[in-house]
């Protein structure tokens, strides 16, 4: 008898949630053709901030384009040999990008390989372990370190890394794998390891503050029936985490993509040199880097238009990485709201 | 209230005070390695004459694209245009360009070596050498035959170089490709080069930060920045043979040096010039205007304010650690001054 009662009210209390979703969902209709048809500030507002919208996506697509027009010269004369060659001569006017693609895709991935352990760290203290008191010193503490202009990084890897790399850590590693290919040569310091130090650094507080909201978005409920069936802290934090799966690559593949456009410090510490090397202490070079060391005395015509198809592929690469990440969001959020409903 | 009539006020007063002052501005752009002696002229000049130049330092290849589109009234570079350049620019502008050599610097040729102190003499091979690779050890052979007495430690060299293109570099591979055939072949004269070996860093500081950083180092920087953070530098032994010390004196030296084939349009290269007493790693830095300019009065101002540089501006040179221009190469370049038109007629 009671039985039956109890789930009457259940129903009923279903019942009631979703009708309230309906007409809510009716209401918000019915409201848009109201204001839609009537009001002339709202045609006029909504006009205009649909304007500012496309605004955004034609920008794009300008730059783009922009850059597409401004280096046909140079696509014309190598072709698909810009992307495969390793020349880079501006003397001789042979320039092949092959080093600067792979001195980026490089650098950016070992910043990860730092990155992402430190960064889901961070981020699981903070979203499941941390108490409230430490939780928002230490959160504000990490996203600090993302408002630190770039520069000083690049200024704290001369005076401090690089010097602590050369007479430390390269001597180490030469010592401990004599034979490895990856610690080759001498160790200056500066190079493609001290490059993706500094990137590990500056991507941190990208992967552990969005990790950490993504986390934080897994509903309690989960924790808590975890928790009810007698679960520890690691087994909540795996369940956790496994539902938070394609969230966090995302966060990391924007933080891939902050790594792939960083400028200033990676080009003061990595060495410039235009060369494909199996070892980390060898100098390289990274598309971002070219640009802005060789764009304001690039002296002639084609050299100009290398420097622009450059530029190109990096958006290219840098929209793609984008899109992924965006996507790979995307799915969880949906995957969430397709499962609590 | 009070407050906007205030503001309104100051906002006329403004107006007033700029087109009172409706003199005409003149723009340049181009190398930062002028860019502290420009400063100091400009700012002289202005309080002199009213004239107000406002200066862009974008970089030597900037400056000379920006003087061939017209957007500034002048470029400034350390390396005078090419012929495809000069090509350009004639198409572009329907005029010829003019290269006035405004002011002198040289490259010092500094290192990291605390063991050996001041002063290492290597001659044009050697260095060259080092730059390619060959010489790679501070106790070479070659490197302890220059410097009889000295101690030189078993340390591989670093080479450092800059990673833009630059000035520097372009007087820099010059000199390399005059005393070295193969660096000639292999590398080349330019702002920017396939460098066989070594490390980039940005900017004159960004070489002086490599080579103070790491013991074992050397790279080329402006004279004057060897001199103002007191690096050592070595001593390069000239074409006469001798070895010599960089200074204003020897840099100037250099460039009487190439007087006597000084090339019609001035665009003299004088890196390892003739001269018992000149510095071989020493170049101009050039002004390049058009020669005939349209805006009659923008074309009066700027031949004043050339006129100016090239005579008494020199005395702010060696304040600044450049080296003056001699006064031989000031005489081609007031002709050359005196040759700008407006609409073909003269000035």
């Amino acid at each position: 008898m009671e039985n039956i009662q109890e789930r009457e009210t259940l129903k009923k209390v279903h019942d009631f949630f979703k009708k309230s979703k309906d007409k809510s969902e009716g209401n918000n209709a019915f409201l848009k053709k109201l204001l839609g048809n009537n009001n002339l500030g709202d045609i006029i507002f909504e006009r205009l901030t649909l304007f500012f919208a496309v605004l955004v996506f034609l920008l794009i697509i300008f730059m783009g384009w922009e850059m597409y027009s401004s280096s046909i010269l140079s696509i014309k004369k190598f072709g698909w040999g810009f992307i495969t060659s390793s020349t880079w001569d501006p003397y001789s006017q042979v320039f092949g990008a092959l080093p600067m693609i792979f001195g980026t895709l490089v650098s950016s991935l070992l910043g990860l390989l730092i990155a992402v352990p430190l960064g889901l760290g961070v981020a699981i203290f903070l979203a499941e372990l941390a108490p409230d008191w430490l939780e928002k010193p230490l959160s504000f503490l990490t996203e600090l370190l993302a408002g630190i202009p770039s520069v000083i990084y690049g200024l704290w890897g001369i005076f401090v890394l690089v010097p602590w790399l050369r007479n430390t850590v390269e001597p180490f590693l030469q010592d401990k794998f004599p034979n490895s290919p990856f610690f080759q040569g001498a160790p200056y310091g500066f190079g493609m390891l001290a490059a993706a130090i500094i990137l590990s650094i500056m991507i941190l507080p990208i992967i552990s503050s969005i990790s950490r909201d993504i986390l934080k978005s897994v509903p309690n409920s989960q924790r808590e029936a975890a928790y009810a069936l007698g679960a520890t802290k690691w087994e909540v934090t795996k369940i956790v985490l496994r539902n938070s799966k394609s969230g966090l690559l995302g966060a990391i593949i924007l933080g891939l993509g902050r790594a792939i456009g960083e400028t200033m410090a990676v080009t003061m510490v990595i060495g410039n040199r235009p060369q494909i090397s199996a070892s980390l202490l060898d100098p390289g070079y990274t598309m971002a880097s070219v640009l802005a060391n060789e764009f304001s005395e690039a002296t002639s015509d084609l050299y100009l238009s290398s420097l622009i198809e450059l530029a190109l592929v990096l958006f290219v690469i840098t929209i793609i990485i984008n899109i992924f990440a965006r996507l790979l969001v995307w799915s969880t959020e949906r995957k969430w709201k397709l499962s609590s409903s | 209230m009070k407050l906007k009539t205030l503001s309104i006020i100051f906002l006329l007063a403004g107006i007033f005070v700029a087109s009172s002052n409706a003199q005409v501005k003149l723009t340049g752009a181009g190398s930062t390695f002028d860019y502290p002696i420009f400063s100091k002229w400009f700012d002289t000049y202005n309080k002199m004459t009213g004239t107000q130049i406002n200066y862009a330092s974008i970089g030597s290849g900037g400056g000379i694209q920006q003087v061939t589109t017209g957007t500034v009234d002048f470029g400034a570079s350390d390396a005078p245009l090419t012929e495809e350049q000069l090509n350009t620019f004639k198409q572009k502008r329907g005029t010829d360009i003019i290269h006035l050599p405004i002011i002198m610097g040289g490259v010092a040729i500094t290192y990291n070596l605390s063991s050996v102190g001041q002063g290492i003499k290597l001659d044009g091979e050697t260095l060259a050498d080092i730059y390619l690779g060959k010489i790679s050890k501070w106790n070479d052979p070659r490197i302890v035959k220059l410097n009889p007495g000295r101690n030189f430690p078993n340390k591989a060299i670093l080479v450092a170089h800059r990673s833009e293109g630059s000035g520097t570099t372009f007087i820099f591979t010059s000199y390399l490709s005059k005393v070295s055939p193969e660096w000639a072949k292999k590398v080349g004269n330019s702002t920017s080069v396939n460098w066989p070996v070594g490390l980039g860093a940005k900017g004159t500081e960004g070489v002086a930060g490599i080579i103070t950083q790491t013991p074992g180092a050397i790279g080329y920087i402006e004279l004057a920045y060897a001199k103002q953070n007191n690096l050592p530098y070595c001593i390069i032994k000239n074409k006469d043979g001798n070895f010599i010390d960089i200074n204003f004196n020897t840099v100037s030296e250099a460039a009487a040096g190439a007087v006597k084939n000084m090339p019609k349009d001035l665009r003299a290269v004088i890196t390892n010039a003739d001269g018992k007493n000149s510095y071989p790693i020493s170049g101009f830095s050039w002004i390049v205007v058009p020669k005939d300019i349209k805006d009659l009065t923008h074309a009066e101002t700027l031949v004043k304010f050339l006129k100016w540089a090239v005579t008494k501006g020199q005395a702010d040179a060696t304040s600044l650690y450049y080296a003056p221009i001699p006064k031989q190469v000031q005489i081609l370049d007031m002709e050359k001054i005196n040759s700008i038109t407006s609409n073909g007629k003269k000035l």
